[in-house]
């Protein structure tokens, strides 16, 4: 097992120029003929009546307090789940409790109305 | 072993030669940086042309599923269509709307891209064919494939059209929400495989662990978790934001969501990571699920002392492409609170059910000396467990969802006329 680093930070870098040189090909070989009409914003024809950059709904931010609790979760569980092996029974005991107040806390979310998508 | 061999014997020679032509001895820096230099061209090559393929494959096969016959005009069954299709994004014009934020605008086009390239790196292909075999192999795939939202929203915001930020809005809810299920149903296949390398979680499927697994095909964890492998598949399918689960572009509601203001070779690059991370999710699946490059049949690992590795390996990626276009023609787009409801009001209780399962078995089948070795036991074990359990969650998913949830008070309240009309709209 070989923990290459070094091969995925010079991956990045490949996969960078990837698009960086498509665009380049693209800048030398495409029509540039920009209008004013043509940069209206694409809607329905009409101008766009009032800011895009509103306030977002409050269920996103619902939805992301959850998600950071179960990604945080998640970062517990894969360390104890390569581990299993050499841990033993108290080990998963343990995990089971972590489980259970997580899934309560799922419940509560649910009853309380946090998962409808209003 | 003797493939084995054979291959490291070959690795070696390779380093030889490189050194020798650089001058150089054959453990200098610049011979692996050589190395991995050509390594990232072939894996980028193979990727690319994959892509380009896929693009075909998934028009003739949605063709076929419509009853009609998908492009057959450029070239022999239309095979040189992806080039024709190329040369089109290339020299089409590039609009910039004059309200986008432009560096925003342009830099979400070219982020998208790396993340679903770079998570090739961890695809083992073969013993010893694979790029950098990390340890963390699998938690690398998903927080760099998790990253491209990142891009996503940043083409959504900077584009300032309300479609596209409707787009990226639902692209963000949605992809953070699947994580959870997706990540959640493999912690029961890496606790039974005790690793998170995926060439490790190849190998754990073969019978006998590393070094001799190659070539004796032991349980594939489909077998043994085939709760997690769905839990997997339809997560991972939210998460490319492939239909059914592609709302954040959804063209009958938001024309195409956060690439709606995108013309040209820009929007060609969303599309390109679009099918990197099919392909990538489909490595993936086979990897965790059906035992990666291993064969089914033991007899079929290799001819001679060539390997087959590669070839299986393709094979099942090919399947798991074609099962995401299956899904694609076949069933209809969700709704968007019925894509969120799913996510965390079944999948999650259900996957978090799976590992407790899968914890409970595990421990049973691996601390009993009668067990162990014993294929047919473990795996009507985990049968009996996985219908158990499945019935089980389904049935507490539904109770609590009937004691739980209170009716559509929002509706009645709207259909009453107590909210205000632009609360209805919203």
């Amino acid at each position: 097992m070989s923990d290459n680093w070094g091969f995925i930070a010079l991956f990045s870098l490949i996969a960078l120029t990837v698009p960086i040189i498509g665009l380049l090909a693209a800048w030398l070989l495409r029509p540039h003929r920009p209008g004013p009409i043509k940069q209206t914003t694409y809607e329905c024809g009409l101008e766009t009546v009032g800011d895009t950059w509103l306030q977002f709904k409050v269920q996103y931010y619902l939805y992301a307090l959850i998600f950071v609790l179960f990604d945080v979760e998640t970062v517990f569980l894969y360390p104890w789940a390569v581990a299993y092996n050499k841990l033993g029974i108290l080990a998963l005991v343990e995990m089971f409790i972590f489980l259970a107040i997580l899934a309560v806390g799922l419940a509560y979310a649910w009853r309380k109305g946090a998962l409808e998508w209003v | 072993m003797i493939a084995m061999h054979f291959l490291q014997a070959s690795v070696g020679w390779i380093r030889g030669l490189i050194a020798g032509q650089l001058g150089l001895a054959a453990d200098a820096l610049w011979v692996d940086l050589a190395i991995w230099l050509i390594s990232a061209l072939v894996i980028l090559g193979v990727v690319q042309v994959g892509m380009l393929y896929a693009t075909w494959l998934e028009r003739k096969f949605l063709g076929r599923i419509q009853d009609r016959l998908g492009p057959n005009r450029v070239g022999i069954f239309g095979l040189l269509q992806p080039f024709a299709d190329m040369v089109k994004m290339l020299t089409k014009e590039d609009i910039t709307p004059a309200q986008a934020h432009r560096g925003v605008f342009n830099l979400g086009a070219i982020l998208v891209v790396p993340p679903a390239i770079v998570v090739f790196a961890v695809v083992p292909v073969g013993i010893g064919l694979i790029a950098t075999d990390l340890s963390v192999g699998f938690l690398f795939f998903i927080s760099v494939a998790s990253t491209a939202i990142i891009p996503i929203f940043m083409a959504g915001w900077g584009s300032r059209n309300k479609f596209a930020i409707i787009g990226a809005m639902r692209a963000v809810a949605q992809i953070v929400s699947y994580e959870i299920p997706q990540v959640l149903s493999v912690v029961g296949v890496l606790l039974l495989a005790g690793t998170l390398s995926t060439q490790g979680l190849t190998l754990a499927q073969g019978n006998g662990g590393a070094g001799d697994a190659i070539g004796y095909p032991g349980l594939w964890f489909v077998l043994i978790q085939p709760i997690a492998f769905v839990i997997f598949l339809l997560a991972t399918t939210a998460e490319i934001e492939r239909t059914p689960f592609d709302i954040p572009e959804a063209e009958s509601e938001i024309i195409a969501g956060y690439h709606t203001e995108y013309s040209g070779l820009k929007f060609g690059l969303f599309q390109l990571s679009q099918y990197f991370m099919t392909i990538a999710s489909a490595a993936m699946a086979s990897i965790l699920f059906f035992g990666g490059w291993l064969a089914p049949l033991p007899f079929l690992q290799r001819i001679g002392p060539l390997d087959l590795g590669w070839f299986w390996m393709g094979a099942k990626t090919i399947f798991f492409v074609l099962v995401f276009m299956w899904f694609r023609g076949t069933w209809p787009r969700l709704r968007s609170d019925q894509l969120m409801g799913f996510a965390w009001k079944v999948l999650v209780p259900l996957s978090l059910a799976n590992l407790l399962m899968t914890g409970l078995i595990g421990y049973v089948t691996q601390s009993s000396t009668n067990l162990s070795g014993q294929p047919l036991l473990i795996l009507l074990f985990f049968a009996v467990a996985n219908a158990l359990l499945l019935m089980a969650t389904l049935w507490l998913i539904g109770w609590w969802r009937k004691n739980s949830e209170r009716p559509r008070i929002r509706f009645e309240q709207a259909a009453a006329g107590e909210l205000p009309p632009a609360e209805v709209a919203a």
